[in-house]
């Protein structure tokens, strides 16, 4: 008699499984919505090419742009760690592009990804991410990046009275023990461009780079050159930017705004940041906010 | 007879059905395939394990777990059966050291070994005492790791020692041995060998938590996992650094089962069969 019910529990647990997996999740992409254009907003000069009026976009959030960076913020690119306040690099040029395809401030909205799960693959709860990533082809299997908004070089910083404070070569950094944020294209041009003898180390932020540095446990950080500047001139005293590193390879490295792979805001976005370069919007957000990171000799 | 064949039918179907819909409900999942290639790809297991011009190798990387783990253990053992024993020792003049004793260790047992990872490692470079703070992360690090297990050790060493019979105490005082005598000779060896099997709980997780060392910048395995993973976007990385460490854990456990089932066999004196 215990046969029969056993089958009876046996086939409802297999059923309810069954329709859990075919269920299964949901993509989460976001929905394209193929409307014809509903009357140009603010006057867009490409009849055939992508429908950018605002109306029309496809979000992620309907009726607001919805923008991630990650926790805490870090200066120069932001101020106060708060993106909603429009200061700071990537705060300005966060807002310029809204302001570009069409959105008020207050349809801006901000969420936290941390840098090391944005350029993974997989959806995105957001319409894009701005976090000092940069484009490399690797990521953008992953992801889809726009057109870059800024061009960056990696720098190195030394305390002041460090060994390898005046270097001008890579090869002077042979010996050295070296320090990058863990995942990002500062350690890859490390061991790949540096290659010092002793691997270097990493840490999860750069807060704790700091520390190490200041605590003598590396003799140096590589990280890109406004954040260099930023560190050195108020985060850890008696330190100095040693120097800024050359471009390797064809083209400078740039930074991107990351989107959810096939996300097809991407062309909006692009033809937003193109008239920003064009009529001179970002090249004057630059000055504003990164204006010293400028002047670093070059380590070759 | 004809029951307890049916029972162990009932039983291996079951069993049988659970895995076979477990397997079902995975395979089926929508990301089954992206999973699979993302997590169990083989060239990308290769690849993270022997390193690449961007990334460093799972398998070297793992080599410091290891030498991490084989130190502080040694230290563990030592430290936690100091500990241990300071604490049960009775008599009002040692009230200070025993009072140490419970201190440290509920001190240690309280902060989150990640805490302690960290305030040792950036805080005692911090104090720039000479010939202590300018050890290096790894060292600091291992130092962390013997500071907050020898408290967890010590009190599986205490329950040990609490186990043996108070009447070997009695048995072997009266036989003329000192109170450390009979510690030494009659109690710890007792209590040592039973709490065998918890010891080396400690021991394995001692392992794993290793690689919260990597906060302090070394790159231990799962660290060299975690930077090919976010360079090549394929976790499989991960896999490969978990398997390194099972690798290492189970013949450890077998290793200890046979410790147990001996020391059981000479207590028994070849009594029972």
């Amino acid at each position: 008699m215990k046969q029969p019910r056993f089958l009876a529990l046996a086939a409802l647990v297999l059923s309810f499984v069954v329709l859990l997996a075919a269920c299964g999740s949901e993509g989460g992409d976001t929905d394209t919505d193929d409307q014809p254009a509903a009357g140009g907003t603010s006057g867009s000069e490409e009849p055939e090419g992508p429908d950018c009026a605002v109306d029309s976009l496809a979000l992620y959030q309907e009726g607001q742009l919805t923008i991630a960076t990650d926790k805490p913020a870090y200066e120069p690119w932001f101020k106060g760690n708060d993106p909603t306040n429009g200061k700071g690099f990537e705060s300005a040029v966060a807002y310029a592009v809204a302001e570009e395809m069409g959105f008020t401030r207050d349809q801006v909205e901000w969420v936290v990804e941390p840098f090391n799960k944005s350029y993974a693959p997989g959806p995105k709860n957001y319409d894009f991410d701005i976090n000092q990533i940069s484009i490399t082809p690797k990521r953008e299997e992953a992801v889809d990046f726009s057109e870059g908004y800024y061009d960056v070089n990696q720098a190195l910083i030394t305390l002041e009275d460090s060994d390898i404070a005046d270097a001008s070569s890579v090869t002077e950094l042979k010996d050295a023990k070296l320090g990058a944020q863990v995942g990002t294209t500062s350690f890859a041009y490390i061991q790949q461009y540096i290659e010092p003898s002793d691997q270097p180390f990493t840490y999860d932020n750069t807060n704790d780079a700091k520390s190490a540095l200041r605590a003598g446990q590396i003799d140096g950080i590589v990280v890109d050159l406004p954040t260099a500047f930023f560190i050195t001139a108020v985060e850890i005293p008696g330190s100095k930017v040693a120097g800024q590193f050359t471009t390797q390879g064809a083209a400078p490295e740039q930074f991107g705004l990351l989107f959810e792979s096939g996300n097809p805001l991407v062309e909006c976005v692009d033809q937003a940041i193109t008239t920003l370069k064009d009529d001179g919007t970002l090249a004057q957000i630059q000055d504003e906010w990164l204006s010293q990171a400028v002047d670093a000799p070059v380590i070759e | 007879m004809l029951g307890d064949r049916r029972a162990v039918l009932v039983s291996s179907v079951s069993t049988i059905v659970f895995f076979v819909v477990l397997g079902a409900a995975i395979f089926l999942a929508p990301g089954s395939r992206e999973v699979a290639h993302d997590f169990f790809s083989f060239e990308a297991m290769r690849e993270a394990l022997v390193g690449t011009n961007t990334t460093p190798s799972v398998l070297s990387s793992f080599w410091l777990n290891v030498r991490m783990f084989l130190v502080a253990e040694v230290f563990i053992l030592v430290l936690a059966l100091v500990i241990a024993v300071i604490r049960q020792m009775p008599g009002p003049a040692l009230f200070p050291l025993r009072l140490v004793a419970v201190i440290y260790t509920d001190f240690f047992r309280g902060v989150p070994l990640l805490l302690v990872i960290y305030i040792m490692g950036f805080g005692i470079p911090g104090l720039a005492i000479p010939g202590i703070s300018d050890r290096s992360p790894v060292v600091l690090g291992v130092a962390a790791l013997v500071l907050s297990y020898s408290a967890y050790v010590a009190e599986v060493y205490r329950a040990g020692i609490e186990s043996v019979h108070e009447s070997q105490v009695i048995g072997a005082r009266s036989l003329g041995l000192s109170r450390w005598q009979s510690m030494r000779f009659v109690v710890l060896p007792q209590a040592v060998r039973r709490v065998i099997p918890p010891l080396l709980n400690d021991f394995i997780s001692l392992q794993k938590d290793t690689a919260l060392v990597a906060v302090l910048g070394p790159i231990e395995a799962a660290r060299a996992a975690a930077i090919y993973g976010s360079d090549r976007f394929n976790y499989s990385s991960f896999v490969v650094a978990a398997l390194l460490f099972i690798l290492l854990t189970i013949p450890l456990a077998r290793f200890t089962d046979h410790l147990v089932a001996r020391d059981r066999k000479r207590r028994r004196g070849g009594a029972m069969a």
